[in-house]
């Protein structure tokens, strides 16, 4: 009979799982802050051993040159650090309106797969084919050279009652300039939105109880309308319309839409509303029949049945694929150096990169904010998604 | 164990991680057999690709005068098209050797880049090109004017002031390429197309309607163009020096590609120093003493590089103007080769 040799019924401290985890993982994190050191630290002694400049400091430095368009007040003497601003508000102008209309383009386009009219659902599977596969930067180079470039010049402009003018230089569209009164008629409007509001909780409650349906949507119109309408005209009418002007080469005065931004938004909002288009008919497919079948059998019209079943139960599928396209739009926004569209990655890492040669810097820059853009349109879409997602029944 | 291993590598790795020395760029270039230079993506009379695929033009020929000097051969060479935003990325990180891309020598590129520039090849300032239909005929009418520019060049800073200087507004569209500024200013996007001088010539040429185009004759700043390379490597940087300025001297000399042979055995002082059968002027740069030598014949003196490539040989007909010799009055002025 063989002895068991007698051992305790602790194992040694490094067998033991937990803390052998404990030390792969303390070992792991001191291994790669010492490799993100020696990258740092190799980067800067490289630079500095070639008389490459390093560090901020530039971006107090006088810009010297123009952009073409700015929503914050810019021109040559202003410094690098405002360049950076200038690219991050064009960015996020030209982010945001595309965001908007693509997912409205996007929406239709992924009901429309559900129509009862053929040469609809065909129209809508045309285009999602077509757009989805064309490269996005042939589609803005289409955009751009093609279409508005054919537009005329400054002195042939279209017109639309000599008020809008549409030319090769961009769309310059009447400004509103407020006078000192028009406060009021800002906290009118203010109040009429308040006031739908309200109107909405109410109908909303009044149905809970006693089943009556409100006509909410035209009340809502006609408080929007007339409740600033009624402030304009008690203020006599505190705003001034400046027309543009053809003056020497161009127009001047007004707003003036840049032809980039315009071939920029339109392709990116015709790119991203195909793929949204797809995600909507995934939605859209993934909620089961019966719903349907149940919706019409309480006599439910088609348009009701898809806004009130359909559509919020599809919308569970449909944010996170929502979450994603926003963000390759934000990411696909970039392609703007192509055409000369000033967003942040052609002024920034464009221009200011080459007349101050700090590549490592800028790009890293540039980097952090694309990071934290679209950090942000995850969290809200995760917010929005966890709202949105229902108890599986 | 597993852990021993995963330390193991970790070791091994970081030790990879060291920063190696540099190793000279001539001996980089001996060793590789070609000189890596780097080009614009298509500019006539400066660097373009034909049909055939045959680089030709101003710069293109400093880099085979460097290939000539150090490898024999003119032929040496692997051409790459940078965009004006790459350019000095490229050259800083060791992609290439020598940077000829019609390139602005200024204090702030020569100091924060960690870049030499190594002479100038040819004299430069930035103009305006408009369309003759607009009738203007002076640059300080442009008051008000849309401009194509290429991004990321020493145009737009030089723009920015003179409008600046002249109380003048201006609104500034810009491109990648100078190709795209070029389809931009056709399809009236803007007024005026405004870059260096000779390249406003080259596109001129692209342009459907070529007569329609007028260059105005302000030139508003001073572009001198030529070689660059890294900084820290004083051998390499001698050497494209001194090729720039063997071209020139050979014009001065009376060297051609035709004559440079016969010269080297029968010429007068000056010129056999030049072409090496007295003096080692070669050794001293590291170099063997036929090295002006190849590359006056293979490439030809500066005369006949630049008529051939710019001037009345080629399609822009561009003067010699200031890309004279100082005895001819312009400013081309080498240093004596003794």
């Amino acid at each position: 009979m063989s002895v068991l040799p007698t051992s305790s019924s602790q194992t040694a401290f490094y067998n033991n799982p937990q803390i052998r985890s404990v030390i792969y993982q303390v070992i792991l994190t001191l291994a790669l802050g010492y490799f993100f050191y020696l990258i740092v630290s190799n980067t800067l002694a490289n630079m500095q051993s070639r008389g490459i400049q390093s560090g901020f400091a530039f971006l107090d430095s006088t810009a010297g040159f123009d952009i073409l368009m700015s929503l914050i007040p810019y021109d040559a003497t202003y410094t690098y650090g405002r360049t950076f601003l200038v690219g991050i508000l064009n960015t996020i102008l030209v982010s945001t309106i595309s965001i908007v209309l693509a997912t409205i383009v996007g929406f239709i386009i992924g009901v429309s797969f559900f129509s009862q009219n053929w040469l609809i659902r065909t129209l809508a599977r045309i285009y999602v084919e077509t757009f989805r596969n064309i490269p996005l930067l042939l589609q803005i180079f289409f955009w751009y050279f093609a279409v508005l470039s054919s537009l005329p010049g400054a002195r042939q402009s279209l017109s639309i009652g000599e008020v809008i003018f549409l030319n090769v230089r961009g769309l310059y569209l009447p400004d509103l300039i407020a006078e000192a009164a028009a406060g009021y008629v800002y906290a009118a409007m203010a109040f009429a939105i308040v006031g739908v509001w309200l109107v909405k909780r109410w109908a909303k409650k009044r149905q809970d109880l006693t089943g009556q349906q409100f006509p909410v949507f035209p009340v809502s119109l006609a408080m929007l309308i007339v409740i600033p309408v009624l402030a304009l005209v008690l203020t006599d009418m505190p705003f001034q319309w400046e027309f543009p002007v053809l003056r020497g080469f161009n127009y001047s005065g007004g707003i003036t839409v840049i032809p980039e931004l315009i071939a920029l938004a339109i392709s990116l909002t015709i790119y991203t509303g195909a793929f949204i288009g797809e995600a909507v008919r995934a939605g859209v497919q993934s909620v089961p029949h019966g719903q349907t079948e149940a919706a019409r059998s309480i006599g439910l019209k088609e348009r009701q049945i898809m806004k009130l079943i359909i559509v919020p139960q599809a919308m569970r599928v449909i944010t996170p694929i929502l979450n994603s396209e926003y963000q390759s739009l934000v990411k696909n926004s970039t392609l703007a150096t192509a055409i000369g569209y000033p967003d942040l990655f052609t002024v920034f890492v464009g221009t200011t990169l080459n007349q101050t040669g700090q590549a490592i810097e800028i790009v890293f820059m540039t980097m952090a904010v694309y990071l934290l853009f679209n950090m942000i349109i995850s969290v809200v879409m995760n917010l929005f998604n966890r709202k949105v997602a229902l108890v599986s029944r | 164990m597993k852990l021993k291993k995963l330390l193991a590598t970790l070791l091994f790795s970081s030790v990879g991680l060291v920063s190696y020395a540099q190793a000279g760029t001539l001996d980089d270039v001996k060793s590789k057999g070609y000189v890596s230079c780097g080009v614009s993506t298509g500019l006539a009379g400066f660097s373009q690709k034909d049909e055939k695929g045959q680089w030709s033009g101003l710069d293109v020929d400093v880099c085979r005068g460097v290939a000539a000097a150090v490898l024999g051969d003119a032929a040496k060479v692997k051409y790459k098209p940078l965009t004006a935003k790459e350019r000095f990325t490229a050259l800083q990180s060791g992609e290439i050797d020598v940077l000829s891309r019609n390139t602005t020598w200024t204090h702030t590129r020569d100091t924060s880049l960690g870049l030499n520039f190594a002479g100038t090849i040819y004299y430069d300032g930035t103009g305006f090109m408009v369309r003759k239909e607009l009738g203007v005929k002076s640059a300080l009418e442009l008051d008000g004017a849309a401009a194509c520019i290429q991004a990321g060049t020493s145009t737009e800073l030089a723009i920015a002031d003179y409008f600046r200087e002249n109380n003048m507004k201006f609104s500034v569209v810009t491109f990648d390429t100078s190709d795209q500024t070029r389809t931009g200013f056709e399809s009236g996007r803007c007024d005026f197309l405004t870059s260096d001088q000779s390249q406003l010539y080259a596109l001129r040429i692209g342009l459907k309607n070529p007569a329609g185009a007028i260059v105005l004759p302000e030139v508003i700043s001073k572009e001198p163009l030529g070689p660059v390379v890294r900084q820290g490597d004083d051998e390499w940087f001698n050497i494209v020096k001194w090729v720039v300025n063997a071209s020139i001297e050979g014009e001065y000399q009376g060297v051609t590609s035709a004559n440079a042979a016969d010269l080297r055995a029968n010429g007068n002082p000056g010129q056999k120093r030049l072409l090496g059968t007295e003096g080692d002027l070669g050794k001293k740069l590291g170099l063997d003493n036929d090295w002006a030598f190849n590359v006056i014949s293979q490439v030809g003196n500066y005369a006949e590089s630049f008529e051939r490539n710019v001037g009345m040989d080629s399609p822009l007909k561009i003067a010699r103007g200031l890309n004279a010799q100082w005895t001819d009055g312009g400013i081309l002025y080498s240093p004596a080769m003794r």
